[in-house]
């Protein structure tokens, strides 16, 4: 009783402040110095037409290698967490398996066989073209790994290669901090993008490195959270 | 009296968010329901920095033939923010699927997603 009587309280008091700061907002008329800056100087500096990525992967492109970083930390416990043990065998797990998983319908496996490429090319397009339109390489790694979902769900056995996802995984994240490296010795700085010309501005090859950054950072992506899916997948066998 | 700007609006759903998220994770004893409350709150809190980064008649900051450069800086909304929030979404999840993993080790263990029912570490 007194723990829900601390509950409320505590909700009235966080309301009061989310209130007072509510009734006071006011929307800004005008970007603040430093978006203004970016606005003003990305264009010329950085050369991509989505302001968002330059800032992203350009002018905060270290807090960007932090959140793969993060990323990477999260998938590498979720492997940790749901680790199979090899004391109950595989054999055995392979055959409760079989008797688990129903077979997916006819329509879901043949949608899949027809899907599952365009779902990856179309994850590929959008990290390709994150410095030119909304997207960029989370969210491009994301439709891939949705992909993986979808192959997960219409055809339950298969056989994800762990070997292969952790070998694009690592190359990835390294080549990803040696283009960062590459900047402070051809360029101006860590993760500086003008390690390459910066090309027409608006077209596929343009600003300097960032294309190259967000591939490395969508294929990363994609395959770690395939592997976060297959992770959890392959746990629900056993339990 | 002209209608509320859309900011406030994004501004209170936010908020409302956060409070639902938050009461969700203080009173639900399933560890799944608790991980939802956190995913409100999370979401909560990307909605309220979106509203803060709106700047009034704003639109997306990506320079094209609609946008041109040499005026963006007219017509744009704040782009820190979005790339705060594209941040905050990727680690929101990472932290949701570390939790998840938590929670199917402690039902694969115990047989149980009650949190009152894990008191090893209460003190």
């Amino acid at each position: 009783m007194i723990k829900r009587l601390f509950i409320t309280l505590v909700l009235i008091m966080i309301a009061i402040i989310f209130l007072d700061l509510a009734v006071n907002y006011r929307e800004s008329t005008s970007l603040s110095a430093l978006a203004h800056y970016y606005v003003d100087q990305g264009p010329a500096e950085v050369g991509a037409a989505n302001l968002v990525t330059a800032v992203v992967v350009t002018y905060r492109g270290l807090d960007t290698l932090g959140e793969v970083t993060v990323l990477f930390i999260s998938a590498a416990g979720v492997g940790l967490m749901l680790r199979r043990d090899r004391k109950t065998g595989a054999d055995e797990n392979s055959d409760a398996r079989m008797r688990i998983h129903k077979p997916s319908s006819e329509i879901v496996e043949t949608a899949t066989e027809l899907l599952l490429p365009m779902v990856i090319l179309f994850g590929i397009y959008v990290f390709l073209n994150g410095h030119l339109s909304p997207g960029g390489g989370f969210q491009g790694g994301a439709i891939i790994a949705s992909g993986t979902m979808f192959l997960l769900l219409a055809l339950p056995e298969s056989h994800i290669s762990r070997l292969l996802i952790s070998i694009m995984e690592s190359l990835s994240g390294f080549s990803y901090v040696v283009v960062g490296v590459l900047g402070v010795i051809l360029a101006g700085g860590f993760l500086d993008n003008r390690i390459m010309g910066l090309g027409t501005f608006g077209s596929l090859f343009s600003a300097g490195a960032i294309p190259l950054i967000y591939a490395f950072v969508g294929i990363k992506v994609g395959f770690e959270l395939s592997a976060v899916l297959d992770r959890f997948r392959e746990d629900s066998d056993v339990s | 009296m002209n209608a509320l700007p859309l900011s406030t609006i994004v501004l209170c759903s936010g908020f409302g968010l956060i409070m639902i998220g938050l009461w969700g994770m203080l009173t639900q004893r399933n560890m799944i329901r608790m991980i939802i409350g956190f995913s409100l709150l999370d979401t909560g809190i990307h909605m309220v920095m979106i509203a803060i980064g709106y700047v009034t008649g704003g639109t997306a900051p990506i320079i094209d033939a609609a946008v041109p450069a040499a005026k963006a800086t007219a017509m744009v909304v704040d782009p820190v923010p979005s790339a705060l929030v594209l941040t905050a979404i990727v680690i929101g999840l990472g932290v949701t699927a570390v939790m998840l993993s938590f929670a199917v080790r402690i039902h694969q263990t115990r047989r149980t997603l009650n949190i009152d029912e894990c008191t090893e570490s209460k003190w």
